[in-house]
């Protein structure tokens, strides 16, 4: 019990630091920002504050209407990334003794799956932008 | 006392790279594509061929007003270069550099850890293009998303092979565990992760998001001074660690010869050779069109990268 108690100790000390590395981070960009604002001028017009459309005076809603076109990639995207992410903890184990024929099974059959996925949006035409 | 100090000497010497190593590659960038197109590149800054001209750069960002569109939604529009720039700061801390420890962090499942916070980075970039209220800026954070999505996971498959190789998501055991004959057996997976990478920063020839001759700037038009120079920086971070990066994963970090006392000096020399590639490629192919990127992405790279996995799994298996 106390050991692992000193294991979970000695795994989140290593976060600690990665935290601490945020920090320092955080407080560079605020000091830069800080030393930034006491540098630079301030002189707002009006046109400087104007939205910037090629020097022209901007045209219509600045939230412009926009087609995603790839609302469907999306889709595909979290499919296979949940999948990928499920790799990591396999991809530790799986040359294991004892493991070895089963999961290469297992690996194929998986990819299987993903390549069966990837051609049939392919074949459906999902696959093109236009 | 003493453990203290150590680490506020690991996070002083980390924040040091970050703060310089960027800067090196710019200059580099600078002066190599000046010279691949017949031009001297800069000069005058600091008299010695110019090495200065990126801190005159620097002081001159300083300097500049910071205009924020009266339009903007004004405090995402200014945090936006800031979550662009971290994650690369904190990326740097778990890439081994040398034997022995020569980290500034050892994490146990650092791999992922590191594929998990470069992602958060591109949320900078999607922040600038909605907060700006500029059409142009709003085009360009749309088409980062596109390209987030389709290159992420390539590269999450060819990393995955590298932890299939090596049993392990511990960087500094993954080089351990490197043999010279991944060279070969891990280079489509190492290919495909630095392209991949490459698109993911949105450098030439992947840099439709910010392609000036349409959309101005991409999510960065609106941007100047001090906010603007945050941006450029997070750009050339993310080439020191994705070169880096790829040097751990697939070249194998710090083996070469006298590894023992040298070690950190061959992750830092393989990974300059990644950086002038990335360089090399900006000058030498062009733009690839919106559906290019896309198609290039899901018909050719995934495919690759599960080919890989396959290949990776077999070998692994069969050569026990």
């Amino acid at each position: 019990m106390g050991a692992t108690h000193h294991v979970a100790a000695d795994y989140f000390d290593g976060y600690s630091v990665v935290g601490l590395v945020a920090v320092v981070g955080v407080l560079f960009v605020a000091v830069a920002f800080g030393a930034g604002q006491l540098l630079r001028p301030t002189a707002p017009t009006p046109e400087k504050l104007l939205t910037y459309e090629c020097g022209v005076d901007p045209v219509g809603e600045d939230w412009a209407h926009t087609q995603i076109r790839y609302y469907v990639y999306a889709f595909l995207y979290v499919i296979f990334a949940i999948d990928a992410i499920y790799l990591f903890p396999w991809a530790t184990v799986f040359a294991a003794d004892g493991f070895g024929g089963t999961t290469l099974v297992e690996m194929f059959v998986f990819i299987g799956f993903l390549a069966v996925g990837l051609l049939y949006a392919w074949k459906k035409g999902v696959l093109e932008w236009t | 006392m003493s453990d203290v100090l150590e680490v506020a000497l690991r996070l002083l010497a980390v924040l040091a790279a970050f703060l310089v190593l960027p800067l090196l590659v710019g200059q580099a960038e600078h002066k190599a594509m000046a010279h691949m197109q017949g031009r001297l590149g800069p000069m005058y800054a600091g008299g010695f061929h110019g090495w200065a001209q990126l801190i005159a750069d620097g002081v001159k960002f300083a300097q500049k007003e910071d205009i924020v569109p009266a339009g903007a939604d004004r405090r995402v529009f200014q945090l936006a270069p800031a979550v662009a720039l971290l994650p690369y700061l904190v990326v740097l801390i778990v890439l081994p550099v040398g034997p022995n420890g020569f980290v500034g962090q050892v994490v146990d499942a650092g791999l992922f850890f590191v594929l998990a916070v470069m992602g958060v980075g591109v949320l900078g970039s999607l922040m600038a293009g909605w907060a700006s209220a500029n059409k142009f800026s709003l085009l360009g954070g749309l088409r980062t998303a596109a390209q987030l999505m389709a290159y992420e996971l390539p590269m999450l498959l060819a990393a995955a092979s590298v932890a299939m190789a090596a049993g392990t998501l511990s960087l500094p055991l993954i080089v351990e565990e490197f043999e010279w004959w991944w060279l070969p057996w891990q280079a489509v997976g190492g290919l495909v992760f630095f392209t991949a990478g490459l698109a993911e920063l949105q450098r030439p020839p992947f840099d439709m998001p910010v392609a000036d001759s349409e959309i101005i700037f991409g999510a960065y038009t609106e941007y100047t001074g001090l906010r603007f120079a945050l941006f450029l920086l997070a750009e050339y971070a993310g080439i020191v660690v994705l070169c880096l990066l790829t040097t751990v994963l697939f070249l194998g970090g710090w083996h070469g010869p006298w590894s023992d006392s040298l070690g950190w000096l061959w992750t830092l020399l393989k990974g300059t050779a990644l950086a002038f590639v990335v360089i090399w490629l900006r000058t030498s192919y062009p733009r690839l069109r919106e559906d290019q990127l896309q198609r290039f992405a899901w018909t050719v790279l995934i495919p690759l990268a599960l080919a890989q996995i396959a290949l990776t799994g077999v070998v692994r298996v069969v050569a026990q």
